[in-house]
């Protein structure tokens, strides 16, 4: 008996990675892959951009490649980013976990002939062609402390929820709050920045940063989170505390997850723009770069499905970066319409 | 006491059917049909150019499983490895950003990952009564605790431009990494199997106390192997550092598990006092290659991970019936 369960156990233990073959699906194709890689699995606002990203790709008749890792760091993405190598992607597109990080795989990349963009969440301007940005950077920022501003009736202390400590977009937008309230002194007088917590997008991380905020500060009058899974998770932790009308949130958050906060009062408004279509116009833009109608310059235009026309412009980095539009303000007027498209 | 089934294994003298029935040779037939199914599925896998340069991928967390072999064959664990990484490398990409020069602060690099590794010899052999888990377990989180009170959450590099050489740099085509690699394991081979310290921590982890009234200084030997472990440890901080550009104190979460699992599924007992360095060695390079390859046919993480752990589960269970592994351990 025993000698037959080892031999069975022999072969099962042969045939394990044999059972690869048959997870992995279809073989190979000729036709153009582009590739996109979000900051972590597990976040559906990056789902919802992968999802308009494929949208863009296939409408073209091309094959897309959605990957993640999942933890939000960057190692994780350099090995994705060494596989698409590997299999030869005509285009990678990322949303990057750290700002400089990558840029020795993803300049690799670019010297096998692969176009690099970045999407949502910037690599440095050496590691890319160009950044599709979904609303000017310094747009989102302010007008993010002057919801605060109005939410804590000009007087108080509030506090920010942001992802990871490196990701670009988020530094940028706590950029532009910071300056916003340097620049007007007399405006912010009274209004107090007293934190700025990393829930690193992670759904307990970022409860327990909001719970450590609430305990550090009783007097908090708004948390900020730039980040959906921030924002949800403030939330939850507002609603669950009784604390609605006491403390606010405001931030970026999709729709159909903060629905329940903004018709409860826990969230009186919020922005964000439509992730659907951030993915789309990337889709358009890889595909753009990989024929040639665009090098990334300045200047250049091309054109991007449903979406119309879009202009490429200068960076704040430094780079280049093409803008899909204003961020868009979701309030208890306007969520019932929203929160089931995404 | 070690049983008869036991010294057959360790026996240098055997039959050509039982030479070609260790659990090694399974190990380079699971390698070559990992290399075989890879290739079937993704056809970009088998070129000369990705064989030799993908290893960079997985071969940082490698120079761990060279001493937690040696970890593992005297019966012990330490799963504090992967925060001894962490906090290496932020004190030596914080050292450098505060005026250290580069040479120095690697050398603080290893330093600090040795000094760690010590620590934990140390404790272990103070406080004997003491679990070795507990101990490593305490130390897991004080080191990778002391990270994050230096950094935060923030990350800290800006390294000079030459240090990307050692993640990334190639001598004659061939990655710097594995070249490293390879040394380091002809090293920790030949200390294993060609000198009496490997004959003491195998010893050790067959009967500890038969060791020491023999005349084997079992604190030294503990003490060594793991202030190796830490050393390794600051090795492959350096490495990581510099093929990430940067460092964080969440850097390395997890790597003791990886580290473990190439070490188990190389044929080392945890029970102690059994394994080769050739078996930790090809198993490095299936789980590496495994991940690898299913990764190139853009299988999801999830995918990957049932994968590799069914691996490990079915290769336990195999060398537990193939060798029958009943004994008891003794501390001394």
């Amino acid at each position: 008996m025993k000698k037959f369960t080892f031999f069975v156990l022999i072969i099962a233990l042969a045939l394990t990675p044999v059972t690869m073959v048959f997870a992995s699906g279809s073989g190979e194709s000729d036709v153009a892959r582009h590739a996109f890689i979000f900051k972590n699995t597990g976040n559906p606002y990056g789902d919802k951009q992968m999802e308009g990203f494929q949208e863009a790709i296939e409408e073209q008749g091309f094959e897309a490649i959605l990957r993640a890792p999942d933890q939000p760091t960057a190692e994780a993405q350099i090995q994705i980013i060494d596989q698409l190598i590997s299999q030869r992607v005509a285009s990678i597109s990322i949303t990057g976990n750290d700002f400089d990080a990558l840029e020795p795989a993803l300049t690799r990349a670019m010297d096998e002939g692969i176009v690099v963009l970045s999407a949502d969440s910037a690599v440095n301007p050496d590691s890319r062609m160009t950044h599709i940005n979904q609303a000017d950077s310094e747009m989102i920022g302010r007008t993010l402390i002057q919801a605060a501003y109005d939410m804590a009736d000009g007087a108080g202390e509030i506090a920010i929820l942001s992802a990871t400590s490196q990701a670009s977009n988020q530094n940028l937008w706590i950029e532009w709050m910071q300056t916003e309230l340097e620049e007007n002194p007399d405006k912010y007088a009274d209004l107090e920045l007293v934190r700025i917590a990393y829930g690193d997008d992670l759904r307990d991380k970022s409860v327990s940063e909001t719970e450590g905020l609430l305990q550090s500060f009783p007097d908090l009058e708004v948390i900020i989170a730039p980040t959906t899974v921030g924002i949800a998770a403030a939330g939850r932790v507002i609603t669950d505390r009784g604390l609605i009308g006491e403390v606010d949130v405001t931030g970026l958050g999709l729709p159909s997850e903060m629905a329940e906060y903004i018709e409860n009062g826990a969230c009186p408004y919020m922005f964000l723009w439509n992730p659907i279509d951030v993915g789309y116009l990337t889709g358009f833009a890889a595909t753009a770069a990989v024929d040639g109608d665009i090098t990334g310059a300045a200047g250049e235009t091309f054109s991007a499905g449903r979406l119309g026309e879009f202009e490429i412009v200068p960076a704040g980095d430094g780079g280049t970066e093409v803008l899909l539009g204003a961020p868009f303000r979701f309030d208890p007027d306007n969520i019932a319409e929203w929160k089931d498209v995404y | 006491m070690a049983d008869a089934q036991d010294l057959r294994r360790i026996e240098t003298k055997r039959s050509w059917k039982e030479f070609f029935f260790q659990w090694e040779w399974l190990l380079v037939l699971i390698l070559i049909l990992t290399v075989i199914i890879n290739s079937l599925i993704s056809p970009y896998f088998l070129s000369f150019y990705n064989l030799i340069n993908t290893p960079t991928s997985f071969l940082d967390k490698a120079f761990i499983v060279l001493p937690m072999m040696y970890v593992i064959i005297l019966g012990r664990i330490d799963i504090s490895v992967g925060s001894t990484v962490a906090l290496s490398a932020v004190l030596m990409a914080v050292s450098y950003n505060a005026g250290l020069p580069m040479p120095a602060a690697i050398v603080l690099c290893l330093l600090v990952g040795t000094l760690g590794g010590m620590i934990n010899g140390l404790l272990m052999v103070w406080f004997k009564e003491l679990s070795f888990v507990i101990v490593t377990l305490s130390t897991m989180i004080i080191y990778r605790g002391i990270a994050y009170i230096i950094l935060g959450d923030q990350a800290s590099g800006g390294f000079p431009e030459w240090y990307s050489f050692f993640g990334w740099g190639r001598i004659a085509g061939v990655p710097f990494m594995l070249i490293t690699f390879a040394i380091a394991t002809a090293i920790f081979g030949f200390l294993l199997h060609r000198t009496s310290f490997g004959r003491a921590v195998y010893g050790m982890g067959l009967n500890a106390t038969a060791c020491r009234y023999s005349g084997v200084n079992t604190d030294r030997v503990t003490i060594i192997v793991f202030t190796l472990a830490g050393l390794m440890a600051g090795v492959t901080a350096v490495f990581l550092s510099s093929r990430m550009g940067s460092t964080r104190p969440n850097v390395a979460i997890g790597y003791e598990l990886e580290v473990i699992a190439m070490v188990a599924l190389g044929g080392v007992s945890t029970n102690g006092g059994i394994g080769k360095i050739a078996g930790p060695l090809l198993a490095v390079f299936i789980i590496g290659y495994l991940s690898y390859g299913m990764g190139l046919a853009n299988l999801q993480a999830p995918i990957v991970l049932v994968v590799i752990g069914s691996l490990l589960i079915l290769s336990v269970l195999v060398m537990k019936i193939r060798f029958g592994l009943r004994r008891k351990k003794s501390t001394v």
